[in-house]
């Protein structure tokens, strides 16, 4: 098989055998190979060889779950204040990676200037998220005025587990924007990477793995989609689905398999514009309202509280 | 004077009774047919007629015209129309001062409209005269205020209806439920078809004529009649951009399934399997009547219902023998008589799926207390039945009863107690009872659930929204996140 002239920085001028990357997957806070053994080649914008990345398997799907549950607990009993610093962090520790982001959107064939817009707009959406964990309960929720002597509030909770799918066409930023608004709810995720950007998707697994995120809060696999996605949608510890990255002809038997636990399923109304405004409507989707109700009662006893 | 114990007044298990203080059923003013509401009209359905059974007589109640998937097409063209023509374009004021309209016909009615609720579903007077009726008219009243304040819901500054919504209710609350459904719906510029079930029919048709007596332009609600066929027809029908129901998670799930890949908007209110959690500090004799609320409220047919008792092991036999005491004061009979607590079981269908689960709680080894209180000989009736000793592998513990019928199970730590309560794929209601807020706002984070009532159950707000986690559903209703299910989210 050819080596591409991407698949190692080292290796262009011939001074020294390059080292090149085997993109696996990130798990549990870790990067294990597929349990399968399986990889495959993903090809840079000139079809050569790029790397070996992992082809995961359901197995993988599963063991991946099992790490988000454990993570969901973590990230959900994290502050607001604090999942909002972890998030921020990812933004740092991407921004440190910058002209790395951009080689690679360049090697899968993204001019310079856009590469490195891309990855700026990445920057600026998690960083935009990392403001939102501390706001959410006060714009989404209220104290609801009940007509009896009851203290009763309404505040967002995350999901749980969602498994996601990444879009096509914009390597970077449409992994950032649909993982971000899953993140800063507090939710943990299991996210199959678009099959052709793997080493993109991989690459940004390294960050968030430096970037104080728990172990487990965020997944991701990279492999055949088709092969995931109905694994992913069917798992029964899956609590909701982001099905923006769906290929057309997978999305209603996808549904269809989210049914059976009655899973929250967001899909974008319209084709997702990654320069717009991100907007609530995806926080919203992977959070839960609550409703407490606690009596007031009286002062005192001679008053005749409710309770 | 001396007073002896002989001229203390004699407990009631000595002979005190209560005098029956049956409502007079005439309010109701039962005609003996009924026709669905399609188009501004009540119109002839082109089904076969059905009949509607009084649960507590057992006993035809009315006839009712079905509808056919046909008169669906018609309704749902006839919401169309209206959705396009005239509810769409109309101001957020007008459609709020048409929806005030409505709350105050409800409450002008609310008397015979309890009457006929009791008759049709076969729960007690008090509790549709109490409960059942106000809050359906509440909940127009407060959606009525929404109307023309779309912009400050956090959706965008003039956020869209969805169109026409399909909307299918269940048995336990038709009324309410159908008030649920109707005033967000409109309030949001959107227009119905509302399906009630083919056992509870009669007062969503009485609100239909409140609707129209309130002057709706036409096609704005329409009501069809039928049974689940007819449900999957309204919810499935190409011309119908937004499906909500209550019902159970069997029917949800096929509907959510159905609909893959429509894009159609949907909500689900499922069922439950609630929680009552119960620690040694709780004040007991406050908690025993949140117990004895939670469950036998509506004779446990209630989707948020505290079916499953967790009481914490010091206080688990004397919380246990205060229950007994306590459900056994409870009068069961005559759904219109005023001293009724407990009324009768909607269906036969469903009094059979309730026997049938409490034998199953027998024969996998829960030790069974029931009401010894006369249960009337017509009727469908089962007296509030009390399961101990019961595992978290019971089917008694793990499916939705849906009926009088409470399951206890001890725990130790709030941590096990945490873990028992979300240990069911539903997610809907809990309650938690202790002394101690601090304990209390734990357990309220720790919950999976929708709704959780600190030393209190069973309590509704339009202004408080509801709904489930997991396989008891999604979105809400009521509140600013009820109103969410019914427009477009443009934030």
């Amino acid at each position: 098989m050819r080596i591409g002239k991407s698949a190692s920085a080292a290796n262009t001028d011939g001074s020294r055998l390059g080292v090149p990357k085997t993109y696996k997957l990130y798990v549990g806070g870790a990067f294990p190979r597929s349990e399968s053994g399986r990889t495959y080649a993903v090809r840079d914008a000139e079809g050569g060889f790029w790397a070996n990345a992992a082809l995961a398997s359901r197995k993988d799907v599963r063991d991946a779950v099992v790490a988000a549950r454990k993570g969901a607990r973590a990230w959900a009993k994290a502050t607001p204040y604090n999942r909002g610093q972890v998030v921020y962090r990812v933004a740092e520790m991407l921004d440190g990676r910058r002209s790395d982001f951009a080689d690679l959107l360049v090697t899968g064939g993204a001019d310079r200037d856009a590469a490195l817009a891309e990855v700026d707009a990445s920057i600026d959406r998690l960083v935009h998220h990392a403001g939102w964990t501390d706001k959410l309960a006060s714009v989404l929720g209220s104290t609801n005025p009940v007509s009896a002597p009851y203290f009763s509030y309404s505040a967002p909770e995350p999901t749980g587990v969602v498994g996601v799918l990444a879009p096509t066409g914009s390597p970077l930023l449409g992994l950032v924007s649909v993982l971000a608004p899953v993140l800063a709810t507090g939710n943990a995720s299991v996210v199959v990477a678009a099959q052709p950007d793997a080493c993109v998707a991989i690459a940004f697994a390294e960050v968030l793995a430096t970037s104080d995120v728990p172990d487990g809060v965020v997944n991701v696999l990279t492999g055949s989609v088709a092969e995931l996605a109905p694994v992913l949608a069917a798992h029964g510890d899956v609590d909701a689905l982001d099905l923006t990255g769906a290929p057309a002809e997978l999305r209603v038997e996808l549904e269809r398999a989210a049914a059976d636990t009655v899973k929250r399923v967001f899909v974008p109304r319209t084709a997702p514009d990654w320069s717009a405004e991100p907007g609530l409507a995806r926080l919203r989707a992977f959070l839960e309202i609550k409703t407490v109700w606690h009596p007031t009662g009286a002062l005192s006893l001679s008053g005749g509280g409710g309770y | 004077m001396t007073t002896q114990t002989t001229d203390r007044p004699a407990p009631l298990s000595a002979g005190w009774t209560y005098a029956p203080a049956p409502e007079n059923a005439a309010i109701a003013a039962v005609k003996d047919r009924y026709l669905p509401f399609v188009d501004g009209g009540f119109v002839e359905g082109r089904g076969e007629d059905a009949e509607t059974f009084n649960p507590g007589t057992a006993e035809v109640l009315a006839t009712v015209s079905q509808s056919t998937t046909d008169d669906v097409d018609t309704a749902v063209a006839a919401a169309r129309r209206a959705y396009d023509e005239v509810w769409g374009p109309m101001s957020g004021a007008e459609r709020g001062r048409y929806l005030f309209r409505i709350a105050r016909g409800l409450a002008e009615r609310a008397r015979e409209l309890a009457v006929l609720e009791s008759l049709d579903n076969g729960k007690p007077i008090r509790e549709t005269r109490d409960f059942d009726v106000p809050t359906a008219a509440q909940h127009f009243f407060y959606h009525a205020g929404w109307a023309d304040k779309l912009q400050h819901l956090g959706l965008g500054a003039a956020p869209r209806p969805l169109g026409v919504a399909a909307q299918v209710i269940p048995w336990n609350f038709p009324l309410l439920m159908a008030a649920w459904k109707i005033a967000p719906a409109l309030a949001a510029g959107n227009t119905v078809v509302i399906k009630p079930a083919e056992t509870t029919p009669l007062s969503v048709l009485v609100l239909a004529e409140v609707i129209a007596d309130a002057g709706l332009p036409p096609g704005v609600v329409n009501v069809v009649t039928g049974a689940g066929d007819i449900g999957s027809a309204l919810v499935n029908h190409p011309g119908v951009d937004k499906v909500a129901f209550t019902g159970s998670t069997a029917v949800g799930r096929e509907i959510q399934r159905s609909l893959a890949g429509t894009g159609r908007r949907v909500t689900l209110e499922l069922g439950g399997k609630g929680a009552n959690i119960v620690f040694d500090d709780a004040a007991l004799d406050q908690a025993v009547e949140g117990i004895v609320n939670g469950i036998f409220f509506n004779a446990g047919q209630v989707c948020c219902a505290g079916s499953r008792l967790l009481v914490q092991e010091p206080v688990a036999e004397e919380v246990l023998a205060k229950l007994e005491a306590r459900a056994q004061t409870l009068r069961i009979g005559d759904p219109l008589d005023k001293n009724t607590d407990v009324g009768a079981i909607n269906s036969p269908t469903q009094k059979a799926k309730i026997d049938e689960l409490v034998g199953s709680g027998v024969a996998e080894g829960a030790q069974v207390w029931r009401s010894s209180c006369p249960v009337p000989e017509r009727g469908w009736y089962v007296a509030p039945t009390i399961l101990s000793h019961t595992a978290g592998s019971m089917r008694v513990v793990r499916e939705e009863i849906f009926g009088p019928v409470l399951t206890v199970e001890t725990f130790r730590t709030p941590d096990e107690a945490v873990a028992k309560a979300n240990n069911t794929p539903y997610g809907l209601s809990a309650g938690v009872w202790t002394e101690k807020g601090s304990r209390a706002m734990a357990m309220a984070g720790a919950l999976k659930v929708g709704v959780v009532w600190d030393n209190t159950f069973n309590r509704f707000d339009p202004a408080a929204s509801f709904g489930g986690y997991g396989e008891s559903g999604f979105g809400r209703e009521g509140g600013r996140a009820g109103m969410a299910a019914y427009l477009e989210d443009q934030s």
